[in-house]
């Protein structure tokens, strides 16, 4: 196992802001701010390799150990259940996972209900929670359209502002559970790189909480 | 040059580490009827299971575990216990491939009037798996009396709930969890601080037995704590880690668990603890402990790579005479591995490369 503290950050404006908190954590890698292609950026002297992933592999590479650590969604963890340790809500990104419908929908439980969702794990223990017989539709993207075009009742999807949705002629019926932004580690990495980690994760909790009293 | 794959050098450490302390082998068929695996689905890592009718019209199923076999034909003798080894494949769906995956295994149980002397001596052979596998490795201690004592009067589903929190070292979603599920705020600090106790039994044992003192889980705290004071002094005792994420299923495990790793491999190669609540749901009366290594996962421990597949390429041309090359072949594997070739395999590393030619062995140019 490298030396060097290996993390995963998503890709994207919440990986800049997660890789700030690390800066403050006191891991920084100057280079990561150079404005290029290179995903993969190291700092020695900090102990400390960053590369970019597409937010939603972040997990996987936690889990299979290519990272130490990383920051991964709720909703990602959710779906993929990856065996990983959840050291930190890092309360960013926040949003919700949520069923949405036509405003007019009335739900009819005689009906087996057609759910569309990127989200089949999620949507399915929902339900299942709640007895109720569903259809998954697994879309890969523009969930909204399914119930338009009457391929769903409903959907279950992320929401963060509820724009999409509105512009859409559909509306939140039931929030399932809130989603942010997750700090995660390897099992085995967290026996082996203990003390880096769990500096990481001190140090950011404790930036989270002068943040709120702030 | 060692060429056996890591995962059967490995297995023949443990096999003579467990034959020393008198585990004897356990053999068994690759099939079993399928309905002992029905009883006890949730005792599997992977619920799905590989079945096929067999001749005379019984489901059967390629074993995804060993232990439950093992029960099975175990025999109780008042006072004793059997010890057993074995080292078998399973077949099961490997959860980093979401496929059928043949899975090389092996592990020891213990089974019979279980007492505190051999639940010591099972965490000593797990220390020595360990270190079997790897020179760097971390075995996770964790006792179940600890948590269950903390969740005692919570509904199942809220125990539940809260175990896997504490698995995933989730203190956020734990702490979520009670307030929904309205668990007291002191029983939420209390599971709190077993997540954030991680540490060598020096540190974590004492600091627990102060906090938790008025509470059913100094039973357990003692119990873990008679257990790793006799590694006090030895190498083993830096390896090892007081850890509550550690939580078997609590249906069929009891008391000590531990997970072990190493350095290298992603996930833990090690898993064990005391599951007297299976031997019950199995219709035995006594006790039983036992732990599985995973051997699936060592080809990723980094093996030097010396450069060479072969210490010795030895040419020969067609029509020499064989006793020769056979002799001489001989001679040379006494100082390393040979292959012997008409030509120079495209694929093929060598240390060296002789030619026998006329009776002579000698350097290719």
């Amino acid at each position: 196992m490298s030396k060097l503290l290996n993390v995963a950050l998503p890709k994207g404006r919440l990986g800049e802001k997660v890789y700030s908190l690390f800066e403050q954590a006191g891991f920084p890698c100057p280079s990561i701010k150079e404005n290029n292609r290179k995903l993969i950026f190291e700092n020695p002297e900090a102990g400390v390799r960053y590369f970019w992933v597409k937010p939603s592999d972040v997990a996987i590479y936690v889990e299979r150990g290519a990272a130490d650590i990383g920051v991964a969604g709720k909703d990602i963890l959710l779906e993929y259940a990856p065996q990983v340790y959840e050291l930190l809500d890092l309360g960013l990104g926040k949003c919700r996972m949520a069923v949405a419908a036509p405003k007019a929908f009335r739900d009819n439980p005689a009906r087996t209900l057609r759910v569309a969702t990127k989200f089949s794990r999620i949507a399915s223990t929902y339900y299942a929670g709640l007895g109720r017989d569903i259809d998954i539709i697994h879309l890969n993207g523009s969930i909204e359209i399914a119930p338009i075009l009457g391929l769903s009742d409903v959907i279950v999807d992320i929401v963060e502002t509820g724009t999409t949705l509105k512009e859409n002629d559909l509306e939140v019926k039931e929030t399932i559970v809130p989603i942010s932004a997750r700090l995660i580690a390897n099992k085995t990495a967290f026996q082996f790189k203990n003390e880096s980690i769990e500096k990481i994760r001190q140090q950011m909790a404790a930036l989270m909480k002068q943040e709120a009293e702030a | 040059m060692n060429t056996q794959p890591k995962d059967q050098q490995v297995l023949s450490a443990l096999r003579q580490v467990y034959s020393q302390y008198g585990y004897q082998p356990y053999k068994m068929s690759k099939f079993e009827e399928y309905d002992l695996y029905v009883q006890n689905k949730d005792f599997l890592i992977s619920d799905s299971v590989i079945t096929f009718t067999d001749t005379n019209g019984k489901l059967m199923a390629l074993k995804p575990d060993v232990t439950l076999s093992i029960i099975k034909n175990s025999k109780e003798q008042p006072g004793c216990v059997q010890k057993v080894y074995y080292t078998e494949n399973v077949y099961r769906v490997s959860a980093a491939a979401h496929q059928y995956k043949e899975i090389l295994q092996a592990g020891l149980e213990c089974m019979g009037d279980i007492d505190e002397v051999q639940l010591h001596e099972v965490l000593v052979l797990a220390a020595a798996s360990l270190d079997s596998i790897h020179s760097d490795w971390v075995l996770d201690v964790s006792h179940l009396g600890v948590p269950e004592a903390l969740l005692a009067g919570l509904s199942p589903a809220v125990s539940a709930d809260l175990l896997a929190c504490l698995g995933e070292k989730n203190p956020h979603e734990l702490r979520r969890r009670c307030e929904a599920a309205g668990v007291a705020t002191e029983t939420a600090d209390k599971l709190c601080l077993l997540i954030s106790t991680y540490g060598h039994p020096d540190k974590v044992l004492p600091l627990l037995k102060e906090a938790l003192a008025d509470t059913a889980a100094v039973e357990a705290i003692r119990q873990l704590e008679t257990l790793l004071t006799p590694f006090a002094g030895t190498a083993v005792a830096d390896r090892l880690r007081v850890d509550f994420s550690v939580v078997s299923d609590s249906r069929y495990y009891n008391g000590l668990v531990f997970k072990g790793f190493v350095n290298g491999v992603p996930d833990s190669v090690l898993s064990g603890g005391q599951y007297d609540k299976l031997m019950r749901r199995m219709g035995r009366s006594r006790g039983a402990v036992g732990f599985a290594v995973y051997l699936d996962e060592l080809e990723r421990l980094e093996q030097a790579d010396p450069g060479y597949d072969v210490d010795t390429l030895l040419l020969y041309q067609p029509g020499c005479d064989l006793a020769g090359l056979k002799k001489a072949a001989d001679a040379l594997r006494q100082e390393g591995t040979v292959s012997v070739q008409q030509q120079v395999p495209a694929e093929l590393r060598c240390r060296r490369m002789l030619r026998y030619i006329n009776g002579e062995v000698t350097p290719c140019e």
